[in-house]
């Protein structure tokens, strides 16, 4: 059976791929445009790994065909920074130490992003059910909580991203939130 | 694997007509079906282009919902959500936020699950399905669309198209309540949906209440919804319908629960979800 | 070599340890460009598949790969014929034991298939399609054979039996009659009958769990690429590059050179991926092919064919005055190894009472096979199931006699000088600081509601060393590489930078790590009992220090001095004998190093001993819904002695990591099997690990008890924290319902059930 051939938008790029009826948009993603960031974890849309933004809607790219993103804009975590300027999630989460073996975090990280986008004041509770359809094994969620709080008073207070990712010596109290 | 995008509904439902077609909406079941081995259709048919497939509407007859809404817009719907806080809040318990982004009720109620969310309190709601197929249009109420897990009462050809919901009586109030081991992502172990309305002095007129999860369909439970109408859903009625909704129950021992577990919280959910809708209904 | 003991660690001014910078690999993995297992993709490559058992229990009477090897796109079918058959031999891999004979069968089945999902076969071909439709077209003639999943039903003498060689080990005499009970060990001393008749107190109790499964997201995955002559390089994510390629090379006859192992960023491991499952498979399969081939797993076969840790049977009586003294302790621990032997039973029992003053102590453990999927390593192996049992027993014994749970630990805590259960004595050991610590925490305090409850358990781990390598070198313009041998699981990486660069006293962004690959140093052991900071710490601290001698002895062959008048402080050469004061920076030692002997290298070949164990006590409050059974975490706090702590950010995260991995354990983990032993919850859906909105903030608190065996006192922190949760829980519920909880997980329908039974008594 003949591939589909797809054209759509890419974090910001148009991009064109074949791809069977079969292949999910993360598949697309990882094995035909080489875009390794989303990561697959559970193929069931159970861990969230696979998370990226389709239309500006938070999915999970397993559970999305490669032939519906057919004329949509699809946004990944290979674009969430800006040429070397991190986006400020993800230098907070840097800083703040809110990844550990960070398989989950590219999935975290647009999880977020979408959140903030949404509602740039959220409470703890607010951001723990958002971030319910993101698995994480290591860090018992305390730190990626702490860092998404954090990074949304910075980005409400209009703090610019960081120049760079370069390393930062100090210690940065983390923000406490009922 | 076929993949086909029809933009009208008749020709999505000559599609689906052809043996081994499948509906695709957000796809969020039937993904999980494919990667799993568990389905391989010969055609998957993309209806996501059909008209009035999308899109929520008002009239006076009440509010429609376009079956392939996902319910991350319809939850973003301020009106709905203050009409019928009890179906949007369940539609909202669908998987995670993720999930939420594709997910849609003709995908949640056709894929008749048992434990579907939206489905119990679609039904304490007296929501009514547009279905479409090769013979035309008919509207179905939602309890008699799933009949069985994995199966629903949808001839070949047919699809969902639109929900119904009539526009919520002065002094009505619905909630829908779930019982799962984590605080998300869970398959409802048990479900209660109810519905009521009040008069003027606070005794309930009307009920309807709704179970998921604990027997092969969801349950309309008549006589719990006797057991509210005509008192003041105070504590011993509430205990009448919890009695009630218990007995209602046919369930299994699966990995999610235990029949005993079921039938008890079926009762406990029941109660607690006719408490909100009462004072739901109250502050109208 | 060096003295690696640290007079005065905590009093020393130190710059860089004990700080919370970034993290090196930190900007690849919030990009999404850090390379995990299955990121890689190579030229020609062949998508791998295994073909699974769908029998618990069965013989492999034929198979047939004709029709999958006539498949257009199939490059290469293997079974167990490919691989040699080994003799029995036990190595250590991490903190557990593993036997050749039983690996190359759990790789690939032979005689018979042990669990559901035990790969009997596999393929290599041109795409995922095709290799799965290979599969299918893959014949095997099984015979099917009753199984037995439960750990007492499998130590029954009728029970059907796994392997017709298993004579248990430890009992004298050695039985005639096979059985499914691998091994029996024993600990402890004094006299049980007589420490118990002092008590006033006593409590038995039986206590049973599930197993669970370490959860790591990412599944596991490799790229094997074997030339024409041989040569072979694997690409996995895996704790020990070294351990991989020390297996697949005995696996598949080769020699340790002959295969360059590189470890990808790992997607979480906690002990799972310190075994082999596909990369051999890779391996064969590639050499059949001579194309490169890639093997991921799905979360299915995670499940299904990857270890989880034990389930358990127990029984523990504990003694105790009715002024609080233990008086004696006894425990028969009964744990599931899965189809092959192996659980981790013996740590299981040495740690079970480590806590404690013991005067009259006694643990038998059993090793016992079932048809599941052999255990793995899961974080302080054994040690949690042990500790549920045991800090129950002894929050029960607190409640009888009326003391507070921490008094009653400080008062039988385990000290310096204290001796183990498994007979050595301890030296310093902070378990008393974090009782302390926990009395005195703000947490204790918090009055509690209806329906809510407190619990306490404490926890101890050993640690481990083991052979590392580091090596470090000085370039041309005086930054620093730093290659070390053990995968970064936990922010390894920057803990050794911050350790390399507070030896030479430069500034922490001119130090760059990197994982080597298998060539690049000498033997590592793997990444796992919380032994990297304090291993792979020490053999830095030994790199530094000689490259630090080195750039001592060119400072003082340009200024022509005894190079004892040379001096090295904060990153530069000071000379400090008669005389004009002279200095010269790292970066100026550099730059003329080529004149003055050539690249300045400094090598590390340890076996690192002398870790110190590390002990935590646990708070947590529940508040348990009586009409549903389900349980909600209010507040948790975690304290632990981390002797130092190099990034506390880093111990934190290890400290609230495994918390949660706990609170999964003592809840909702559990692996569903229906009466035919087929895994009913394969899934994230229904196998069900906490999520963020499941748990509060988790708050830590780190006491520093210096392990004095370590330049900079490092105890390893990574286990520890998953051993006191269950305990700790199952207290607080016992505590919020009044009803004992023996059995995990208290799932709802259990804890309802149990409420419900209490209530109807």
């Amino acid at each position: 059976m003949a591939k589909h051939h797809v054209t759509t938008t890419v974090n910001g790029d148009s991009v064109e791929f074949l791809c069977t009826t079969e292949q999910t948009l993360l598949d697309v993603l990882r094995d035909e445009l080489f875009l390794t960031g989303s990561k697959e974890g559970c193929s069931s849309g159970d861990c969230g790994a696979c998370s990226v933004m389709l239309d500006g809607r938070l999915v999970c790219s397993c559970l999305v065909l490669g032939v519906e993103a057919e004329g949509c804009e699809v946004e990944t975590i290979e674009g969430m920074a800006h040429g070397e300027h991190l986006h400020p999630l993800q230098r907070v989460f840097i800083e703040e130490a809110a990844l550990q073996c960070g398989i989950c975090t590219p999935g975290i990280l647009v999880a977020a992003k979408a959140l903030l986008e949404k509602q740039p004041d959220p409470s703890e509770t607010e951001v723990r059910f958002w971030l319910a359809g993101n698995l994480c094994r290591c860090t018992g969620y305390d730190k990626i909580v702490r860092a998404v709080l954090d990074a949304a008073a910075q980005m409400r207070a209009g703090a610019a991203s960081s120049a760079s990712g370069k390393s930062s010596i100090g210690n940065k109290p983390a923000t406490a939130r009922a | 694997m076929d993949y086909q995008t029809p933009t009208s509904a008749e020709d999505a439902a000559r599609l689906l007509s052809r043996e081994g077609a499948q509906v695709l909406a957000g796809g969020t079941d039937l993904l999980v079906r494919l990667r799993a081995g568990m389905a391989s259709p010969a055609m998957i048919v993309d209806i996501k282009r059909v008209p009035d497939l999308r899109g929520i509407s008002h009239d006076a007859r009440g509010w429609r919902i376009g079956a392939a809404t996902s319910c991350a817009e319809i939850g973003e719907h301020a009106e709905l959500s203050a009409a019928w806080p009890g179906v949007v809040e369940a539609l909202q318990l669908i998987g995670s936020t993720q999930i939420q982004g594709r997910a849609t009720l003709g995908g949640n109620l056709c894929n008749a699950s048992p434990a579907a969310d939206s489905v119990p309190a679609l039904i304490a709601a007296g929501a009514v399905c547009e279905v479409v197929g090769a013979n035309g249009r008919r509207e179905v109420p939602v309890e008699k669309i799933v009949t069985g897990p994995g199966k629903n009462s949808l001839a070949r050809g047919e699809f969902v198209l639109g929900f119904r919901l009539p526009n919520p009586p002065k002094r009505s109030g619905d909630a829908y309540l779930r019982l799962i081991p984590r605080s998300e992502m869970d398959i409802a172990v048990v479900g209660a949906a109810v519905a009521l309305e009040l008069d003027a002095k606070g005794t309930c007129t009307r009920a309807r209440v709704a179970l998921g999860a604990v027997a092969p369909t969801q349950l309309l439970v008549e006589d719990a919804a006797k057991a509210l109408v005509g008192t003041s859903v105070d504590d011993a009625a509430l205990e009448k319908l919890a009695s009630a909704a218990s007995a209602a129950c046919k369930p299994i021992d699966d990995k999610r629960g235990t029949v005993a577990y079921r039938v008890k919280v079926a009762g406990v959910l029941a109660k607690r979800a006719a408490r909100i809708a009462r004072e739901r209904a109250s502050a109208k | 070599m060096n003295d690696m003991t640290n007079p005065d660690v905590l009093a020393r001014h130190l710059k860089i340890v004990g700080t919370r910078p970034s993290r090196p690999d930190g900007v690849d993995k919030v990009t999404g460009r850090a390379q995990f297992g299955a990121d890689m993709y190579l030229p020609n490559m062949l998508t791998g598949r295994v073909l699974r058992s769908p029998h618990a229990h069965a013989r492999i009477k034929s198979i047939d790969v004709s029709k999958a090897q006539a498949l257009k796109g199939v490059k290469a079918v293997i079974t167990s014929a490919d691989f040699d058959d080994l003799p029995s031999e036990f190595i250590p891999a991490g903190e557990m034991m593993v036997n050749f004979r039983d690996m190359t069968r759990n790789v690939m089945a032979r005689e018979k298939a042990l669990y559901e999902g035990h790969a009997v076969a596999a393929v290599a071909a041109v795409s995922e399609a095709v290799a799965a439709q290979a599969l299918g077209l893959i014949e095997v003639d099984y015979e099917v054979l009753p199984h037995v999943m439960d750990v007492d039903e499998a130590m029954q003498p009728d029970a059907p039996l796994l392997h017709d060689d298993m004579f248990t080990i430890g009992v004298e005499p050695t039985p005639a009659k096979a059985s499914n009970i691998a091994k029996r060990v024993e600990f402890g001393f004094g006299d049980l009958e007589a420490g118990f008749a002092k008590a006033d107190v006593v409590i038995e109790r039986e206590f049973t769990t599930k197993p669970v499964h370490q959860g790591y997201i990412e599944p596991h995955a490799c790229v094997a690429n074997v030339s024409e002559d041989g040569q072979a390089e694997l690409w996995c994510t895996t704790q020990g590059q070294f351990i991989v390629r020390a297996f697949c090379a005995r696996l598949l006859g080769m020699e340790v050179s002959q295969l360059r192992v590189k470890a990808s960023e790992i997607g979480g491991g906690f002990g799972g991926k310190t075994v082999v499952y596909l990369e051999p498979l890779a391996l064969a399969l590639s050499r059949k092919a001579c194309h490169p081939v890639k093997m991921v797993m799905s979360r299915t076969e995670v499940l299904q064919a990857s270890g989880p840790t034990s389930g358990s049977s127990m029984w523990v009586k504990i003694g105790a005055t009715k002024d609080g003294r233990i008086t004696a302790g006894d425990a028969l621990l009964k744990y599931q190894a899965g189809a092959f032997q192996g659980s981790p039973v013996q740590p299981g029992a040495m740690c079970a009472f480590a806590c404690y003053e013991m005067e009259h102590v006694r643990i038998v453990g059993f090793d016992v096979v079932v048809n599941r999927p052999k255990v793995a390593a899961y974080r302080a192996p054994g040690g949690p199931i042990a500790a549920f049992a045991v800090e129950s027993v002894v929050d029960e014994i607190a409640l009888r006699i009326g003391m507070d749970p921490v008094e009653f630990r400080l008062k039988n805590a385990a000290k310096e000088g204290t001796r183990a259960p498994y007979g050595p004595k301890f030296g310093p050991i902070g378990l008393v600081e974090t009782l302390q610590a926990a009395k005195a925490h703000d947490h204790y305090k918090i009055p509690l509601k209806p329906n809510q409850g407190r619990g306490v358990a404490s926890g101890f781990w050993f640690n481990i060393g083991g052979e590392t390598c580091a090596s470090m070198h000085v370039g041309e313009d005086g930054s620093v590489d730093l290659v070390v041998g053990t995968p970064d699981i936990g922010g390894s990486r920057a803990s050794l930078s911050m350790m390399a660069a507070e030896e030479l006293g430069i500034a922490l962004e001119h130090v760059h790590p990197s994982v080597g690959d298998t060539s690049a140093l000498g033997f590592n052991f793997l990444t796992g009992g919380s032994r990297v900071t304090f291993s792979s710490g020490m053999a830095v601290v030994e790199a530094a220090r000689d490259v630090i001698a080195q750039l001592r002895e060119r400072a003082a062959k340009i200024w022509e001095v005894p190079v004892e008048e040379v001096e090295w402080l904060d990153g530069r050469a000071n000379f400090i004998g008669a005389g004009e004061p002279k200095s010269l920076t790292l970066v100026e030692l550099a730059k003329s190093a080529g004149k003055t002997g050539g690249p300045i290298i400094g090598n590390a070949a340890i076996n690192a001993t002398g870790a110190g164990p590390s002990l935590a006590t646990h708070l947590v409050d529940v508040e348990v819904d009586p009409e549903t059974g389900k349980v909600t975490i209010l507040r948790y706090t975690a304290i632990q002695d981390a002797g130092k702590a190099i990034h506390p950010a880093y111990v934190e995260g290890q400290m609230q990591g495994g918390a949660v991995q706990g609170i999964g354990w003592a809840l909702n983990e559990e692996y569903i099997y229906d009466k035919h032993g087929h895994l009913e919850n394969a899934g994230f859906l229904d196998y069900r690990v906490p999520v963020c909105s499941d748990v509060p903030m988790i708050d830590t608190v780190i006491v520093e008890v210096p392990n004095p065996n370590h330049p900079y006192g490092v105890r390893g922190v990574g286990e520890t924290p998953i051993v006191p949760p269950m305990a700790a829980i199952a207290n607080a519920v016992s505590h919020a319902t009044g009803v004992r909880f023996t059995d995990l997980p208290m799932s709802p329908p259990r804890v309802l059930d149990a409420i419900d039974t209490e209530q109807a008594a």
